[in-house]
């Protein structure tokens, strides 16, 4: 191999290189018919419709069989772990709800509930039940575009359609919510950043009444089709055994028999107090996966239905104004900004509020100092922060234990020895966002 | 392996581990956990604290493999499943007692008992070599490659250690706390703001 970091394309001294760039697929043929080694290296990725992003595997091939297969990340590092180590506490939540951008209600709950165990304070439970309803319809958006963009990778093109008109449901719901389709910022340690708008209720109920049919129908689509059954049967096995010694958790650990789910194991939010089921199958493959996924979008409308009937009128931040967000934010037609009495009151009434209030948007509230390490069940796995505070105003150390980084590792043990064509429905039964690998 | 299964969807069901022991607190476990590794592994453990909720065991660095092998395979421990491994580096942190500044976390799961624990390391910016635990755990081998990347602990034994987020060619380790992040002041409207280094900072 040559060891120069900056050689260009064909610059290596132990192997044939063919550049395919759009040229006659003939020539690329001709190319690899006159090599003396049967063995080729092909690059898939980073730029490739079927890597969710800048996923890039470097995958050894002996006609079409898969010999290894090398995942290479950092393609969307932006350094937000760092980034949080440079903005105060509050300030935390709008980085990390960037890094996997399609569970940003998890990201946000997850450090907050981490920040929250290092101030030792209690949410109020208006706002523990209203993260509860943002996680659970943000686990069936994730599933659905899971299921959308698989659907696309192996051929089955109108659940791409459906998968993503159905998310879309959910994106207004949280548009309504916090102002943003994504990268909310809604939830902030202590609570809540605003409660839900009026007719918020209305509305999820009505996507309620929706969704189940619709998620009938995907399964009428898919399951009993022969193509997609074999693409997904016997695909990208990993057992239980594979899934532990590599850290795999999540969705691809139930479908290898384990019904681990941190929502029932090691349940926060008061998720013990909800009746739902952790669906399990014992396949082990594509498969598997699927079907988990589609019955647990099925759970999550349970618990978004009962999180609903449980909302009562109440406080969504804690008292405490040493923490508790001084602005009262409003939702207006053009999102959500200051409330215009809020900030009467500040200019106009009382300069006490005016100071408290700059003091706590400027330097923020301080963090005694220790480390904390807050799991929760992502739809992706266990997405862990492990928290460390120094007693100042900003984090000291915040890392991320993302899901979609630790599970993209079982790549090579579900994709070598098959064929190349499976990769893709292996690596896509991952469901590696690469925001959240590369963070 | 078994699985129970819901009557009519013949789907398995969740059930609940018979292992968790109810009538122990959470810090009597954490100490029975911490007097267990104490007992087999004497003069290992530098420090064993419990902290909102957490136990956290300080351990000599040339004998971690020793301690994580232990916590995974005796059958009162059992924590089948390395979470997570994560740098930390604390310079001008309050608490750090000598000049082993660069820390490798390591979040431990046990599946059977579900607790949590966390075992941590530290070593110098001279000498920062740490024995890898891929062997014991091979899911540690991205998180330490990460580590290796962003706070320059070396994991001897790993098998490949090379970067995995920053480029190849990158010089540094970014996420040290010396590190220079580079930014320049800027003005804005008439204000010159400092770059985040500079900024103040209530410590």
């Amino acid at each position: 191999m040559s060891h120069d970091l900056y050689a260009g394309p064909g610059e290596t001294t132990d192997a044939k290189v063919i550049n395919v760039g759009g040229q006659d697929w003939d020539e690329v043929i001709a190319a690899t018919q006159d090599g003396t080694d049967d063995r080729m290296t092909v690059n898939m990725g980073p730029q490739h419709p079927s890597t969710h992003g800048v996923l890039r595997l470097v995958l050894e091939l002996e006609g079409e069989t898969v010999i290894s297969c090398k995942p290479v990340i950092g393609y969307l590092h932006t350094g937000i772990e760092k980034t949080t180590e440079y903005r105060n506490w509050v300030q935390g939540v709008t980085l990390v709800t960037r890094m996997d951008y399609l569970s940003n209600m998890f990201n946000e709950t997850a450090y907050c509930l981490a920040v929250e165990k290092l101030l030792g304070i209690e949410v109020p439970e208006r706002a523990t039940v209203i993260r509860v309803l943002m996680m659970e319809l943000e686990r069936i958006a994730s599933h659905l575009v899971w299921l959308a963009t698989t659907g696309l990778e192996l051929g089955a093109l109108s659940i791409m359609l459906y998968g993503w008109r159905e998310r879309e449901l959910i994106l207004d719901i949280k548009e309504m919510v916090s102002g943003l389709r994504m990268n909310n910022a809604y939830v902030r340690p202590g609570g809540l950043a605003v409660d839900l708008a009026p007719g918020t209720e209305q509305k999820i109920r009505s996507s309620l009444e929706l969704m189940p049919g619709r998620l009938d129908e995907y399964e009428d689509l898919l399951t009993g089709n022969p193509i997609w059954q074999k693409r997904t049967q016997g695909v990208g096995y990993l057992d239980l055994t594979g899934c532990v010694a590599l850290g795999v958790t999540g969705p691809i650990m139930r479908s290898a028999g384990y019904a681990w789910d941190l929502r029932k194991t090691e349940p926060y939010c008061g998720y013990e107090t909800y009746d739902f089921d952790v669906p399990v199958r014992d396949d082990c493959d594509v498969w598997a996966r699927y079907k988990v996924r589609m019955d647990e979008m099925r759970e999550s409308l349970k618990i978004v239905a009962q999180a609903l009937d449980r909302l009562r009128p109440g406080p969504v931040m804690v008292a405490d104004r040493k923490i508790a967000w001084p602005a009262q934010l409003a939702l207006g037609g053009d999102g959500l900004g200051n409330s215009l009495d809020h900030v009467k009151h500040i200019m106009a009434d009382s300069m006490e509020a005016l100071i408290h209030h700059f003091k706590l948007v400027t330097e923020g509230f301080r963090v005694p100092a220790g480390q904390v390490y807050v799991p929760v069940e992502s739809p992706r796995g266990e997405l862990g922060y492990h928290v460390v505070a120094d007693g100042s105003n900003r984090p000291f150390r915040v890392h991320v234990r993302d899901a979609s980084f630790v599970n993209l590792q079982a790549a090579p043990a579900m994709t070598e020895g098959g064929l190349i064509a499976d990769v893709i429905a292996a690596v896509a039964s991952i469901d590696p966002v690469m925001g959240g690998v590369d963070r | 392996m078994t699985v129970s299964r819901d009557a009519t969807s013949g789907m398995p069901r969740h059930t609940t581990s018979p292992r968790v022991r109810e009538d122990e607190s959470p810090a009597e476990a954490y100490t029975r956990i911490a007097d267990l590794v104490r007992e087999r592994l004497p003069d290992v453990v530098e420090n064993a604290v419990q902290d909102r909720g957490e136990l956290t065991l300080h351990v000599d660095r040339d004998r971690l493999l020793d301690v994580l092998t232990l916590l995974r395979d005796h059958h009162d421990l059992r924590f089948e499943l390395l979470s997570s491994v994560s740098g930390v580096d604390y310079l001008n942190h309050p608490g750090l007692a000598d000049d082993r500044r660069l820390h490798s976390v390591y979040h431990l799961t046990s599946l059977t008992f579900r607790r949590r624990i966390r075992v941590e390391v530290a070593v110098t910016v001279e000498d920062p070599h740490v024995p890898s635990a891929v062997s014991v755990y091979p899911t540690a081998d991205w998180h330490e490659r990460e580590t290796w990347d962003f706070f320059g602990i070396v994991y001897d034994g790993h098998p490949g250690l090379t970067r995995i987020e920053m480029p190849d060619d990158w010089e540094g380790h970014p996420q040290r706390k010396d590190y220079p992040l580079g930014g320049i002041p800027v003005e804005y409207k008439g204000a010159e703001i400092p770059p985040p280094e500079d900024r103040r900072a209530w410590a």
